[in-house]
């Protein structure tokens, strides 16, 4: 007989909740996809996210899709710890084995983990980078937040993870304000690395971009997937991105998980009309 | 004045300041001593000079004084700078202490730009008037973000910081105000001391105070205190150094030297604590 030891997910979100606003009984039974909207009518509260469940494993891609509104950024805020959810548990497995609760940690604590374990890729790379600081100096800001005091050795690894992103080591002193927007990108990706994080956000991460620069930053996530071996969150609203990063994807409506399954069978026959719509109209 | 002893003690108050001031003043170096590098807020008071003119050192040595104690006032390494003298003045006229320029004689040495070249000693005070009193200034303008850092000893952005100003300019190019690590802990800015004196504070057996009037906060450094300037592991903290540079005057090449054009072009240098100077040409005389 063998003894199949359970391994914990690297992320797993359970019972996640959040509400803008006061709840009562009747608040989360009259909001949600049967209702039409994530906002209550009498007492005004937005339902942002309600009953929202996942695993992510180490090396797979979970992608969020669904219309503005429909609760993505609250869920990735909830994971990020940047904001505290109403309800639910969101838990990370370090690199080290040791489990973090997220959704019971400090600001402090929830600091260390974004600077060690989980790591953000923005939309906007301002929000993820200093523009008048070069790419560089970018990472360093990662590494020395986590100890590194050796100014060769941050160089040093500086310029194994720019060259990873592919970008330019002639560019490694150039302020990231200089950069295009795919630059701009691929050194965000080399600063969300720069610790080794067990857990990557991807916020819309080539929304913006021209569509040939997006799919060389397409592929280049995805490699470094692959590579890295993240549990990795992306959300977007362009099912393409969808289907070349993930495996798993999550449909979500008015706050609510409407549909769950695997990426290719959910695009290739959605079961959820809002699924259904969906897909209809991004094939169209 | 050199025990927390005088520190708890009934003062009177003196011609600058009341009794309460100098109560409230006295009770803010007590905490600075206690967490050392921590910027302590404090009530600072109007004084006879304008904020940015040594007010905070000021108020710092306006609580300390008494008439039994001898007091050094130095600004740019000068007795007879005039914003020394006028300091001077202020703090002997109410205090009733006496002056000197010895550092040896002095029991409080107040100084703006330099620490004096002349070892201090256990039981002297240096104040030290500093105008901006926040090392992380240049990186972070949130006051929020900036107490946020100080409390986490999250210290990342002065490193980039460095990082930056290594890249861009392949030296340490920051003059006055060096960052620091007191005790292991708290980052401070050294306003507003060149490099070549931030060593002294290192394990220095004086009380240290800065006091910034604008800012209104006293910061500490206590005898035999760690001061480690932030560098990397790989980039050695250097002074300033001209090779070949002396004074003009006792021919130092081991002290903090300044420069002033001459008039058929390059520049002599003389040393900028100037009493330390006169010491040295009179010992040389001497010989
Ligand atoms: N700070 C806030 N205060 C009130 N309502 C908010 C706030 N942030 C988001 N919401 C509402 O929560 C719902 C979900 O928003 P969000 O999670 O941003 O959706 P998405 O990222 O899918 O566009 C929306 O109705 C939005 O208006
Ligand atoms: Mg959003």
């Amino acid at each position: 007989m063998t003894n199949i030891t359970p391994v914990a997910p690297t992320l797993a979100v359970v019972g996640l909740g959040h509400a803008y606003g006061g709840i009562d009984d009747t608040t989360i039974a009259e909001t949600g996809p049967a209702a039409g909207t994530s906002k209550h009518a009498r007492t005004g509260t937005v339902v942002a996210a309600w009953d929202v469940s996942f695993d992510v494993a180490g090396g797979e891609a979970l992608g969020v899709i669904g219309e503005s509104g429909s609760g993505k950024s609250t869920v990735m805020k909830s994971i990020a710890g940047d904001i505290m959810p109403t309800t639910g548990r969101v838990t990370l497995q370090r690199g080290d084995g040791t489990t973090a609760v997220i959704t019971e940690m400090s600001p402090a604590e929830i600091r260390a983990l974004r600077v060690n374990d989980l790591s953000i890729v923005h939309q906007n790379p301002a929000d993820g980078l200093d523009l008048r600081i070069t790419a560089g100096g970018n990472i360093a800001d990662r590494l020395t937040a986590a100890g590194w005091r050796n100014f060769a050795a941050i160089r040093e690894r500086a310029a194994e993870l720019l060259t990873r992103t592919e970008v330019p080591l002639d560019r490694m002193d150039d302020p990231v304000g200089s950069f295009s927007g795919g630059m701009r990108q691929r050194v965000q990706l080399a600063k969300a690395l720069a610790n080794t994080p067990s857990v990557v956000l991807l916020d819309e991460p080539t929304t913006g971009l021209d569509a040939s620069i997006a799919a060389g930053v397409l592929d280049l996530i995805r490699g470094l997937l692959d590579e890295f071996g993240l549990a990795a969150v992306v959300v977007s609203h362009d099912f393409s991105v969808i289907e070349m990063l993930t495996q798993r994807c999550v449909v979500m409506q008015h706050g609510r998980v409407v549909e769950h399954g695997l990426t290719d069978q959910l695009l290739e026959d959605p079961a959820h009309p809002y699924s259904q719509r969906l897909v209809g109209a991004a094939r169209a | 004045m050199s025990t927390v002893r005088d520190l708890v003690a009934t003062r009177r108050d003196n011609a600058v300041m009341d009794a309460g001031a100098v109560r409230a003043i006295r009770r803010a170096i007590l905490t600075a001593i206690a967490v050392p590098g921590y910027q302590v807020p404090f009530g600072s008071r109007e004084m006879p000079v304008a904020r940015g003119w040594g007010s905070g050192g000021l108020q710092v040595t306006m609580a300390l004084v008494g008439s039994a104690d001898v007091v050094k006032v130095i600004d740019q390494g000068d007795d007879e700078g005039v914003n020394a003298v006028n300091l001077r003045r202020l703090i002997l006229r109410a205090s009733g202490a006496t002056e000197t320029d010895d550092v040896s004689e002095s029991t409080i040495v107040q100084t703006r730009h330099r620490i004096p070249e002349a070892g201090m000693v256990d039981g002297q005070i240096l104040v030290l008037q500093v105008p901006e009193p926040e090392p992380l200034r240049g990186v972070e303008r949130d006051t929020r973000e900036l107490e946020r850092m100080h409390a986490e000893a999250d210290y990342a952005k002065m490193w980039v910081s460095l990082y930056e100003d290594r890249v861009r300019n392949g030296m340490i190019t920051r003059t006055t105000g060096y960052p620091c690590v007191v005790a292991g802990r708290y980052v401070i800015s050294t306003t507003p001391i060149p490099r070549w004196d931030v060593p002294a504070l290192h394990r220095a057996p004086y009380l240290a105070l800065f006091g910034a009037g604008r800012a209104k906060r006293i910061y500490a450094i206590p005898p035999d205190t760690t001061v480690e300037p932030m560098t990397f592991e790989d980039v050695p903290f250097e002074v300033e150094f001209t090779p070949g540079a002396r004074c003009r005057h006792c021919g130092s090449d081991d002290s903090y030297l300044v420069s002033t054009p001459r008039e058929e072009g390059g520049e002599t240098w003389a040393c900028s604590d100037t009493s330390w100077c006169r010491a040295r040409r009179h010992q040389r005389g001497a010989q």
